[in-house]
Order: C-alpha cells, then sequence, then structure tokens
C-alpha cells in the first residue's frame, strides 16, 4: 500500500476517484450508462468526449513540455485548422460529400504540419527560447485563422465532417475513439522506439545529450510537429462538434488546461521523465472538475474559485516539500500510538 | 572548559540512509572535535558523499540521530544545516557563476545601509576575506564565470570563512588544483585550525590525507570501518581498511601496469592527424598525432589548454583553423555527431554537466551513445540492451550491480564507469579520456588505468588527460606538454620523470 502511494500517479488517480466519487454521492446515477439507438450515453461518456479536445492536445504537450519546451500556439492551431478545413468545405462545390470531408480534414493536418515546423524550426535551429518562439504563433495563428474565414464564423453542413466531434462508432462517440488511437499513437511511437527516452535525455541534460551524439535538433522538431498534429485534430473535433469554424473563439485558452493537464499528470515543467497515462488522468481531472461544478449546482460566481482550490491541492500533493510535510505530521503521534495504528491495519 | 572540548561539534550516532535499490549508509558514527582537520575516507560508493549530504541537511536521514554542540538536530534543507554553522564547499563548486566575485561570497548576507545594498561595504568586506585568504590577486568585482574552478573553489572557502562557520567541510577540494594551489588551500585550513574551526576533508590523495589531518573515519559500502588518529594508522592498513582486502592483494593492485609500447614507426598512418588546429579563444596552432594502439598523454597544467585541446578533436567546439586528418583523409569534424561517426569517443571532465543523465537508469545512460547512433526509430532491443549492461556491470565492476538503478544515485566512480561503459560498448577508435579517474578512489583508478592499457592492447587509440602527472606517465606511450593554450614539446615517454615534464612544463622548453 505504501509503495503504491510513492507511485507517481499514485495522488492524480486518487484526485480522480474522489471527484468521481463525489458526484456519485450527489447524483447517485452518475456512473450508470446506458445504451440508447446503439450509442452509449452517460455521464462518464460526456466527460470522455467533451475532455476529448484537452486530451489531444496535452499529449502532445506533454512531449513538448519534456524536452524542457513549450508549446503555446496550440489553441491558434486549434482555430486553423477548423478555420482551413470550414472554409475549404464551404467554398467546394459539393459541401455535403465525404470526399470533400476528408479532404479538408488533410488540408488542416498539412496546415498542421507546416506550423510545427514552423514551431521547432523557431526553438531547434533558431535556438528561440520555446515560450517566446510559440508566442508568435499563438499571436499571429489567430490572425491568420481571421483572415481564412473572413472574420466570419464560417457554418458547414456535412455529415461525414460531423461525425469527427459528434458522430458514434461501435456505440462509442468517434471523438473518444480518435483521442484513444492518438494515444496509442503516442505511446507506440515513444516506448517501442527509442524516442522516449531521447526526449527523456534531451530534456534532463541538454549539454550531455548532444556529447553523446543525440540529434536533439530532430527531436525537437518531432515533438512539435507532434503537438501541432494533436492541436489540429483536437480543432477539426471542436469545429465538427458545432458545424462552424470560430476563428476567436475556438480553443482559446486551451493551452492552459493542457499544460494543467501535463502538470497535474506529474511530468514535471522543469523537462525530463514524463508520463503520457498521467497527462491522460490529469486531463480527466480538470473536465471532471466542470462535470462537478454541474452536478453540485455550484453559482457560476464561485466556479472557477472551486476549481483553482482543486488544482492547487493536487499540485500540492505532488510537491515533494508538501508530501515531506504531510509525512511528517504523519510521523508525529508517539511510536505507541503508531504500533496501534499498524496492528489495525494489518486487521 | 574542559567539557568543551570534550563535546564534540558534530556528533552523528547510528545514521542510515537508503535510496530505491542501493543502501547508502548503515548504522555509521561520526564525530567532529573542534580544532581537529577530520578526514573522511572510504571507496566509491562507501558513503563518503551521503553521509556529507545528511550533515548538510541536502538528505534527511532515515534513522540516526545528529547532535551539533550536543544539541540535537534534525536538519531537512541545506539552510538549516548552514544556520547551525555547517559548511560546505563540494566537489563541484556551487556558487553561481554569472555573478561576482563579491556577490558570490555575501550572497544573501549583503551589507546594508537604509534597506538597500551597500555595495561599497560589500567591496571592502569581499577584499577583507580575500586578504585574509591572501588572495588579494582576484578582483572582488570579475565574474565567478570568469576564474578557473581551482580559484572558485578558493572563493567558495572565503565565503565560509565570512561566514564564521563553525564546521567547514571540504569534498575533494583539491582534486583540481595544482601543487601550488594545494598549498595555498593546506595554509589556509592550518589556519581556520587554529582559530578553532572543525574541519571535514575528504579527498582520494593520500598523501594529502596524511599532510593535512589529525584523525579520519573509515567507512567501507555505507558501513563504519572505524575511527584512528592519522599518526597511529599506516597508509597500508588505511587502504586494506578502505577496501577490505589484506596486504598481498593491494600489492598486486598497486603494481603498476607495464605498457608494451606501440609501434608508430614509418609506414604506419596515424589513426589521426591533426595540423596547425586551432580556435579563437581556445588553443592555437596544434600538431598532434595519434597512432592505432597508441596512449597519448596530454600534460600541462589545469587551464592550460588540455580540454579545449580535447574539445576540438571531438567537435564540440569547431575548429576555426587548422586541419584534421583521419586514417589519412581529410575531414571536417563538426559536430560532436560526425566525430561520433568517425569513431571517436570523449569522456568529458565534467561528469554531472556534460556526461549524466541524472534522471536516467544505468541502463538508460550506458546505451545512450549507441541508441544515438541508431537514430531514435532503431531502438535497441531490450535483450540487447540487457546483455550490454549486464556484461559491463561485471566487466567494470559497477556497484550497485543494478542496471535500473537512477545514476544520479551512484557514487562518483561507479558514475564515471558507466560513462566509460557508455563508450566501450561503442567500439571507438580513439577515445579521449578527460580526468578519467577524477575523484575516484584508488581501487577504482587502477582499474581504470589497466583498461585504458587493455584497450590499447587491442589496437584502440587513446588520448589521456590527467592532472596527476605521475598517472599520465604511467599509462602514455607519448607525452604531449601543453603550456598557456599551446602545444609546447613531446616526450617520448621511455623513462621520463615527473621532474622532467615538470622541467618542461615550467620552462616551457622545446
Amino acid at each position: 500500500m505504501k509503495s503504491l502511494l510513492k507511485h507517481r500517479l499514485a495522488w492524480p488517480v486518487i484526485a480522480l476517484a474522489a471527484l468521481l466519487l463525489l458526484n456519485q454521492v450527489f447524483k447517485p446515477d452518475f456512473m450508470s450508462l446506458r445504451m440508447q439507438d446503439g450509442h452509449l450515453y452517460g455521464s462518464l461518456i460526456d466527460i470522455m468526449r467533451n475532455g476529448a479536445p484537452t486530451i489531444l492536445i496535452a499529449l502532445g504537450m506533454t512531449l513538448v513540455i519534456a524536452t524542457r519546451g513549450i508549446d503555446l500556439s496550440v489553441g491558434a492551431v486549434v482555430a486553423i485548422a477548423g478555420a482551413a478545413s470550414c472554409a475549404y468545405i464551404a467554398a467546394s462545390p459539393e459541401p455535403g460529400s465525404p470526399v470533400t470531408a476528408a479532404t479538408a480534414v488533410l488540408i488542416a493536418v498539412v496546415a498542421a504540419l507546416a506550423l510545427g515546423v514552423w514551431n521547432g524550426f523557431l526553438v531547434s535551429t533558431i535556438g528561440v527560447q520555446p515560450i517566446i518562439a510559440t508566442l508568435v504563433l499563438m499571436t499571429a495563428g489567430r490572425g491568420v485563422a481571421q483572415l481564412i474565414t473572413g472574420g466570419q464564423i464560417v457554418s458547414v453542413s456535412n455529415d461525414s465532417y460531423k461525425s469527427i466531434g459528434a458522430g458514434y462508432l461501435f456505440t462509442l462517440p468517434v471523438s473518444i475513439l480518435i483521442t484513444a488511437a492518438v494515444f496509442a499513437l503516442a505511446a507506440v511511437l515513444t516506448r517501442r522506439t527509442a524516442l522516449g527516452t531521447l526526449i527523456e535525455a534531451v530534456g534532463i541534460n541538454p549539454v550531455a545529450s548532444r556529447l553523446a551524439g543525440l540529434r536533439a535538433r530532430n527531436i525537437i522538431w518531432i515533438v512539435y510537429v507532434f503537438s501541432a498534429v494533436c492541436a489540429a485534430i483536437a480543432g477539426l473535433m471542436i469545429s465538427s462538434n458545432v458545424t462552424a469554424a470560430d476563428a476567436n473563439n475556438a480553443g482559446l485558452y486551451i493551452e492552459m488546461d493542457a499544460i494543467l493537464a501535463v502538470v497535474i499528470g506529474g511530468t514535471s515543467l522543469a523537462g525530463g521523465r514524463y508520463t503520457l497515462v498521467g497527462t491522460v488522468v490529469g486531463a480527466f481531472i480538470i473536465q471532471t472538475l466542470t462535470t462537478t461544478v454541474y452536478t453540485l449546482g455550484i453559482p457560476p460566481e464561485v466556479t472557477l474559485v472551486f476549481k483553482a482550490l482543486v488544482v492547487i491541492t493536487v499540485c500540492l500533493l505532488q510537491a515533494p516539500k508538501a508530501r515531506n510535510l504531510l509525512s511528517r505530521l504523519k510521523a508525529a503521534p508517539k511510536p505507541a500510538a503508531q504500533e496501534a495504528a499498524k496492528e489495525k491495519v494489518a486487521i | 572548559m574542559r567539557m568543551n572540548e570534550i563535546v564534540p561539534v558534530v556528533e552523528m550516532t547510528d545514521i542510515a540512509i537508503g535510496f530505491p535499490g542501493v543502501k547508502a549508509l548503515d548504522g555509521v558514527d561520526f564525530r567532529l572535535f573542534q580544532g581537529e582537520v577530520h578526514a573522511l575516507m572510504g571507496e566509491n560508493g562507501a558513503g563518503k558523499s551521503t553521509l556529507i549530504k545528511a550533515l548538510t541537511g541536502v538528505y534527511a536521514i532515515d534513522s540516526g540521530t545528529i547532535t551539533v554542540l550536543g544539541e540535537p538536530k534534525r536538519f531537512s534543507t541545506p539552510g538549516e544545516s548552514q544556520a547551525a554553522g555547517i559548511s560546505t564547499v563540494y566537489q563541484e563548486v556551487n556558487l553561481c557563476p554569472n555573478l561576482t566575485v563579491e556577490e558570490n561570497v555575501l550572497l544573501g548576507r549583503e551589507p546594508r545601509r537604509r534597506g538597500s545594498i551597500d555595495w561599497k561595504g560589500v567591496r571592502t568586506r569581499t577584499r577583507e576575506v580575500l586578504a585574509e585568504l591572501q588572495l588579494d590577486h582576484i578582483d572582488p568585482g570579475s565574474l565567478l564565470s570568469t576564474h578557473s574552478i581551482a580559484v572558485q573553489q578558493l572563493i567558495a572557502i572565503a565565503r565560509s570563512v565570512e561566514i564564521n562557520a563553525k564546521v567547514l567541510i571540504l569534498d575533494e577540494p583539491t582534486s583540481s588544483l595544482d601543487a601550488d594551489e594545494v598549498r595555498q588551500l593546506f595554509r589556509v585550513i592550518r589556519d581556520l585550525r587554529n582559530r578553532r574551526v572543525a574541519i571535514l576533508f575528504v579527498s582520494h590523495f593520500l598523501e594529502q590525507v596524511y599532510e593535512i589531518s589529525d584523525r579520519m573515519t573509515v567507512l567501507r559500502n555505507g558501513k563504519l570501518v572505524g575511527e584512528y588518529l592519522t599518526r597511529d594508522l599506516s597508509r597500508m592498513s588505511l587502504i586494506s581498511k578502505m577496501i577490505g582486502k589484506d596486504m598481498e592483494a593491494l600489492a598486486e593492485l598497486d603494481q603498476a601496469p607495464a605498457r608494451t609500447r606501440a609501434s608508430n614507426g614509418a609506414g604506419v598512418t596515424p589513426f589521426i592527424e591533426a595540423k596547425g588546429l586551432g580556435r579563437k579563444g581556445s588553443v592555437s596552432n596544434v600538431d598532434l598525432s595519434i597512432y592505432p594502439g597508441e596512449v597519448v598523454g596530454l600534460a600541462g597544467l589545469l587551464g592550460a589548454g588540455r580540454t579545449e585541446i580535447a574539445r576540438l578533436f571531438f567537435g564540440a567546439d569547431k575548429a576555426d583553423e587548422g586541419s584534421i586528418k583521419i586514417k589519412g583523409a581529410g575531414q571536417r569534424i563538426r559536430s560532436p555527431r560526425t566525430a561520433i561517426d568517425k569513431h571517436i569517443g570523449f569522456c568529458s571532465e565534467d561528469r554531472k554537466e556534460e556526461g549524466l543523465i541524472g534522471e536516467l537508469t544505468v541502463r538508460d545512460n550506458l546505451v545512450l551513445v549507441m541508441q544515438a547512433s541508431k537514430g531514435w526509430a532503431r531502438r535497441i532491443p531490450r535483450r540487447v540492451q540487457d546483455e550490454l549492461v549486464a556484461e559491463y556491470i561485471e566487466a567494470l565492476d559497477i556497484r550497485p550491480a543494478n542496471p535500473d538503478a537512477l545514476i544520479k544515485n551512484l557514487s562518483g566512480g561507479n558514475q564515471q564507469k558507466v560513462l566509460l561503459a557508455r563508450w566501450l560498448v561503442t567500439h571507438p577508435e580513439l577515445l579521449i579520456l578527460d580526468e578519467p579517474t577524477r575523484g575516484i578512489d584508488i581501487g577504482a583508478k587502477t582499474q581504470i588505468q589497466k583498461l585504458v592499457n587493455k584497450l590499447a592492447a587491442d589496437g584502440m587509440s587513446i588520448l589521456f588527460i590527467s592532472s596527476e602527472l605521475e598517472e599520465v606517465l604511467r599509462v602514455s606511450d607519448r607525452v604531449a606538454v601543453i603550456k598557456d593554450r599551446a602545444l609546447v614539446a613531446e616526450i617520448n615517454n621511455d623513462d621520463v620523470s615527473v621532474e622532467d615534464v615538470m622541467t618542461v612544463i615550467a620552462g616551457g622548453a622545446q
């Protein structure tokens, strides 16, 4: 039990479980799933579906952060991806056909590749600090998205396109399946190859990595491109869900949620060791919080404060200093009392 | 009065500290008295650094007690330990390189006037402290990073003097100093001892330990061997206590490995041949060839340009003049990556900053160069990794023999072995070793020297850099002497004595 508590994922998982339990207490049917028209419904499914874009972006962000970087431009990439695909569909001669939808998706992904290459170029080749390099695209990107949409909200009606964010496959929302696929891809890409270890090496000690012959430039490029592609998929999901591209508001502040998910999940902003599973748990915590706010009927003006409290608690539970303090508080009782406590546990 | 002398400044009893996979300290007692120089002795991994870190609050102890002047203490941060009057100068100097000397000496305790820092006072106070240590030649306003590691260390000691520390811990203070600087340091240490400061001294140089210390505590494998008066313990019995072997085994260990000299006669192409190699602000006009199976030693004072030459050969710095031929063909070494592709390896002198990936395991660190050469897409299969790691853990006697231990939890000597293994698995044709035995105990040191011999016998070219001339002479076929950032002489190493090389360094004669 004790060693289990020391696991790096212990506290995020406990926090998520506690939040879910809290919801269950206030809403007895919270955990229940029901089948309707061959689709699975329930609060848990909603949490996963609504959290999908954040999870996607947080996955990309995790790898960027592991190299000591940060990607602030993901929100802008979300906007550009949505704008590009919707603008293409709206302008195409056959706005309803699946081929058009597929082309639109391709355009968005290619655009994201280019944007990721741009970020990677600034960081790895020019040597701009990641926070500054991606700030460029964060601010400029929304402008680009507005140019594409002409400053309007572009609505589309294409069933194939709509299914990305709102469709169902094998009883599950497509967005959940896409997210699961990207997670699996990221896990395989980093752990079945040496990419994960090399990313961590660059993040932990860039100087030593260079002297060991590591091509840090390529690795940094890969993580920024991956991050942008994740953001683009999230952008497609968001615009598909509302069948419209909103250059101003799509993915607004999503970079903050993503960074938060990474940190709550247990990956240090200082770079180095990372955990993709932790990030997913972190993103779920954030999404569940939003749901909890509704379940508990917390008034809107208190919502942000409530969220802040939970986030601070989880972060504190992970901080080594706070943990030491906790364990010292626990160690404070007299030996006799401790013995008694031990016996209780044994029973 | 008498009572005061009997109560130790620091008393540590039954100390235990464990890391995942490593039991670093186990029931260790330690006492330190006022006005003594106490040497902490032991091989790498014996627990010296861990004991110091327990005393300085870097590590929390799992069990045991620490008392300072009879008062029980519990240090959980370095600050608490410092507040109790314990000051440390680490092996790797831990000051701020981007601040000035005076800012470093008085950091956090700057004299103030009307709420703001009194910079004039800072300058005056720093001058006083430096003068006290006879270091007047150091400009208090200069940036710390402009000074050599040796001087930085003396500045770190100046800082402890300024604090008026009751206990001064010196962890391998002499490993980067030349003979003059060591004399200067010892003068300072004696001076502090006379002022009743308790000094804890850690060094791998036995002669220095015998010169400066009054008492010693010996550790082995995280356990206490004993506490002795220096004058009562012979060098041989100290060594046997440190490594836990008897005298005969030691005698064998101590034998200088005899080298069969490599032939570099006419007709043999050198593996690497540098002509007029140089870099602005670094070294200039270096002509140096290394033949297959040959060990070339680089001798010279610290800061003479030894590391700079190594970095040019490895592409860690780009040369902007001269040329390099590898196996007779002209090459440009633009980066470490190109050097590695040409089968050149480089073990940096700065383990922590330029070698270790601290948060990764021994396994990951050991295969890093090989993996980087293969690229990220072709992962070395786990089975192959396991075989390689097991092979080198055994061959180099890496302790603990646990591939999954984080490398930052290993002792300095074992970290060094892993870094060596990192290159050996790639079978380089030229291996550049910059201070491979710095801060390493005799056992490991002899192991590494023997390894160098064996590698050269198998045909590897080796560029061997060390501050210890004896060591350079013991392992090298040829010695290149560096002075003031240029190569001043090349000496074939037959019957050359340390004095001969010293004469060259001192005189700079061609």
